[in-house]
């Protein structure tokens, strides 16, 4: 059952095959089995359970949609209710939020079970999930390596087979770039598609939640209960959500590629570049047209982001003060004690040194210099985007420099560790769409292929990648020990 | 020396909105702490401020309202700073774009008309309230107030002295209601105020080193505290010190302010544009709109009352500085059909004096416009007397009766009769020989006495110009 598709289990539920509760327990016993790997930080046993049995009785009233009954499992940044959601974090270990996040209250509604929360680098900042309070997630294809981050529980959960699908979110590529490192498929859509509300910001322009999955044809079906206006998200985008399953055969005569070619200097090593001039070759195959196109300013990207990211990161995290939730200190002698220990205690390294960049990043005299500057970049990066995207359909690309690295191969070297995300960042600054789907292996680990497209054009990205998984079975490599 | 201050204000005042300004959490008054805060207001992980248009609105109807340039976007912005009642870690306010720019506005000290400008007016929420009492050495937090709507008020510094400040204060304050946009209630902290004050040698162009005075909150306070700490200031400079730029706190207990923080110790906000609020874009169809709403003006309608009232300019100032009691004055005129003379004797005499004494105001008078109308017809109509209208002004107090019946009630019409007065007239005189006596023979005092004769016989009902009349013709000397 657990090798399966969300798309073939809803057709197995709906056949009465199984039942959500079966398959349910089912994937309940893998995660006991393969706890070794550390995907969750929470296992909500009884509550998916519950849940799966409202799902077999939604499917026998013939009430079910196609993720009734479904298991997934949340990153441990999405609020829910009456469960701990702790950002992997020790601040917010004691945290069980007093409300669902959009995301997961359209989860609710649709009738997809719940397994549980995954786990994260803390409060999202991290390329390998080293970050976690709740200790690293293995890569499932190769346990001394990491799963990427910071959605590296959310990969490794799908990739060995514990949920069927699981929620991410990127904000430099976090979810891209796990889903790369672990042979599955992971969507960021356009920012302002999916409601930011009960997802607990790391930084606000940036983060997007998306799904991950092992098809694409399951990221269109989580992503359709994802989508949607939320009018408690400002930034949320009020325009119609397109059936995402509806054109994903489309035809791709015709389909014009962008190839930029700062995607392919001397960062990127030759096997790596092999991966995706070999996908771009099917795609030629299958109609499409490829150019090289330029994009000057994408060099830019890692110095900006790590200017902005922090900056909205240094107030997003001043909450967390010990005062209404979360950590607080033993005995603060005053409030500047309360503050200082509570959130010294609470944070760990990575999260402290972003807060620090940010806060100096604000201050008065370095503001225009460094906070003012990088947005300039930002709509230089933007501009580069709307300029490529105008005269292409897509741009593809590779999503990491490299396959994944070692557990503690980069963790003592935050700026190799942010290198490790040059491909993925420029793609949030712009706050376009994009995702990445299994292309290939390179020292026996998988390899992603980023496709990225215009605003709000995640159908016509879905249909890209879905004709690739037609023509190739990448996807459908399943980790050993995975059986 | 001759020295000249400058002040200049930044006044908080809360918008009426009937949700917070990023919530939809109610903003009335006064209830159990942190009842009236969600999760939003908490500053709980994952919560999203949304805009309350409502808000946007207000702090718009003010801009038109003092003439200022709106802008067609403004930006909410976060102002960083760490405090337990600010539950995210920042304040969202305005900062680099205010949703109202310039503007100005006259006031009156003294009979001179004078004009201050306004720099800005922008849009932020309320802190919550730190409670340091009854929690054994701890402190408790009330997160009610927390995301109220505010607008921040600030002008030029172009007030010469506390007196301009209050003028100024209270300028704003009539607007504001008269608006409908904040109810003003200073002792709830509706309507509060901080004063930048620095002193310069008289003639000096540039301004001196400026302290500012934390959350007043009431005009005298005002007054009080810019006069003690511009003696303060004085009083340093001519020893030989200097003003240290700073923030002091005003002890009306005291009487005196005291530093809260030095420049040193100030905080760096880091304010930037707030990421999770989209721009405030405001067209010109929505200015439009907004003045088109706008109701008649606190100094067009005290022209106004001069010229249609013939009121004078302190009667015109006290009519209109609420736009309640203009409105009463004008329902009374109305209702009433009396001449404006008599309605305005009255509202500014026995009714104001009657309203001050029990500390209410004209929304909580007790006689409501159109009891009060009636009292002044049958004044008019000389049903009754001036003397026994203060009678029945008394029992309109005390009652819900319209003055007809109370008029009717206790028999208080004024005899017209002239028939009646006559006889009553003639009984005294013969009852007082000795003093007719007195008056003919040329004791012109002792005319008082007849009347009082004659007012205690009709227990006051006789109108007392017939009676003066008929006495004269009787008494002919």
């Amino acid at each position: 059952m657990h090798n399966q598709t969300i798309a073939e289990l809803a057709k197995g539920l709906q056949a009465r095959e199984f039942s959500s509760q079966e398959l349910t327990t089912a994937h309940l016993a893998r995660i006991k089995q393969h706890s070794a790997l550390n995907c969750f930080i929470t296992v909500t046993e009884v509550e998916a359970l519950a849940q799966a049995k409202i799902a077999d009785q939604l499917i026998s009233d013939g009430k079910a949609g196609p993720l009734t009954g479904i298991p997934l499992a949340h990153k441990d940044i999405f609020c829910t209710q009456g469960i701990k959601t702790s950002c992997g974090s020790k601040m917010l270990d004691n945290f069980q939020a007093p409300y669902n996040a959009t995301v997961i209250e359209r989860f609710n509604q649709a009738g997809a079970v719940t397994l549980g929360k995954l786990n994260m680098d803390e409060f999202a900042m991290g390329s390998s999930n080293e970050t976690s309070f709740f200790g690293p997630v293995k890569n499932p294809w190769d346990h001394s390596a990491v799963p990427g981050g910071s959605s590296g529980g959310s990969a490794c959960a799908v990739a060995a087979r514990l949920a069927v699908g699981a929620t991410g979110t990127d904000t430099g590529g976090s979810i891209r770039q796990p889903a790369a490192f672990c042979g599955i498929t992971g969507l960021k859509p356009t920012y302002g598609r999916v409601s930011r509300y009960g997802m607990i910001a790391f930084a606000s322009s940036l983060d997007q939640g998306g799904p991950m999955t092992r098809t694409v044809e399951d990221a269109a079906l989580m992503l359709q209960t994802m989508a949607g206006f939320d009018s408690r998200d400002s930034t949320s985008v009020d325009k119609p959500v397109p059936d995402y399953s509806k054109g994903l055969n489309d035809s791709l005569a015709g389909l014009k590629i962008g190839l930029p070619k700062e995607f392919f200097g001397d960062n990127l090593n030759t096997q790596m570049a092999q991966v995706v001039e070999d996908a771009v070759a099917e795609y030629t195959r299958l109609g499409a047209e490829v150019v090289e196109v330029s994009m000057p300013n994408i060099n830019l990207s890692i110095p900006a982001y790590y200017i902005i990211a922090p900056a909205e990161c240094s107030a997003n995290l001043s909450r967390f003060d010990g005062v209404r939730y979360g950590h607080r200190c033993e005995a603060p002698e005053d409030l500047n004690d309360l503050y200082i220990r509570s959130r010294g205690e609470g944070f760990g390294s990575e999260v402290k040194r972003r807060i620090l960049i940010g806060t100096y990043a604000l201050s008065t005299g370095y503001y225009d210099a460094y906070y003012l500057q990088a947005q300039k970049i930002r709509r230089l990066i933007s501009d580069d985007f709307k300029k490529v995207l105008s005269e292409v359909d897509v741009v593809m690309g590779p999503v990491t420099p490299t396959p994944a690295f070692g557990l503690g191969e980069k963790s003592g070297d935050p700026i190799e560790m942010y290198l490790s995300d040059m491909y993925t960042i420029a793609v949030n600054l712009a706050g376009l769409p994009a995702l990445s789907i299994p292309a290939g292996f390179v020292d026996q680990k998988p390899v992603g292929l980023q496709i990225i497209g215009n605003y709000f054009e995640e159908a016509r990205l879905l249909n890209v990648a879905h004709r690739y998984q037609q023509e190739t079975d990448w996807h459908q490599q399943a980790p050993a020990g995975i059986e | 020396m001759e020295w000249e201050t400058v002040i200049g204000l930044e006044i908080h005042a809360q918008l009426a909105t009937k949700s917070k300004i990023f919530s939809g959490a109610s903003t009335a008054y006064g209830a159990e702490p942190n009842t009236q805060a969600c999760a939003v207001d908490l500053g709980l992980p994952g919560v999203l401020p949304v805009l309350n248009e409502q808000a946007m609105h207000l702090a718009l109807r003010f801009g038109v309202a003092i003439g200022a340039e709106i802008a067609p976007y403004s930006v909410f912005s976060r102002k960083n700073y760490f405090y337990p009642d600010l539950p995210k870690g920042y304040q969202i306010s305005q900062f680099e774009l205010p949703i109202v720019g310039q503007g100005v506005l006259d006031i009156e000290v003294e009979g001179e008309t004078k004009r201050i400008g306004v720099t800005r007016a922008h849009l932020e929420e309320d802190a919550g309230k730190s409670l340091h009492e009854d929690f054994q050495g701890l402190s408790g937090i009330d997160l009610n107030r927390a995301g109220t709507p505010l607008l921040e008020i600030v002008s030029e510094p172009d007030m010469r002295s506390a007196k301009e400040a209050v003028a100024y204060m209270k300028k704003i304050h009539t607007l504001v209601r008269y608006l409908g946009i904040c109810d003003g209630n200073m002792q709830e902290g509706s309507f509060r105020c901080d004063a930048n004050v620095s002193v310069r040698p008289k003639g000096q162009a540039e301004f001196g080193i400026r302290a500012e005075i934390k959350n007043l909150n009431s005009f005298r306070f005002v007054e009080k505290a810019i006069n003690h700490e511009v003696e303060r200031q004085i009083d340093r400079i001519e020893s030989g010190l200097s003003v240290v730029q700073e923030t002091r706190l005003y002890d009306s207990d005291l009487d005196e302010t005291r530093s809260m923080r030095s420049k040193e110790e100030a905080n760096d906000y880091r304010y930037f544009p707030d990421p999770d609020l989209l721009p405030v874009v405001i067209t010109e169809a929505l200015i439009e709109q907004a003045r088109g709403e706008l109701p008649e003006l606190p100094d067009a309608k005290k022209l106004r009352f001069k010229e249609q009232y013939g009121v004078d300019e302190e009667t015109a100032v006290l009519l209109t500085h609420s736009k309640d009691m203009a409105d009463y004055y004008e329902a009374v005129i109305s209702a009433s059909g009396c001449e404006a003379k008599l309605c305005t004797n009255w509202v500014t005499g026995h009714l104001a004096g009657a309203l001050n004494k029990d500390g209410l105001d004209i929304t909580q008078s007790p006689i409501g416009h159109a009891r009060f109308a009636g009292l002044l017809a049958r004044i008019a109509d000389n049903t009754i007397s001036g003397k026994i209208a203060k009678q029945v002004f008394e029992a309109l107090w005390n009652s819900d009766q319209t003055a007809d019946e109370i008029i009717d009630q206790k028999g208080l019409k004024q005899i017209t009769d002239s028939g009646a007065i006559e006889a009553i007239i003639d009984e005294v005189i013969a009852n007082n020989a000795g003093q007719v006596e007195q008056y003919l023979s040329g004791k012109d005092k002792v005319f008082g006495f007849f009347v009082g004769q004659v007012m205690k016989l009709t227990q006051g009902k006789a109108n007392p110009g017939e009676v003066n009349a008929m006495l004269k013709a009787k008494l002919k000397r």
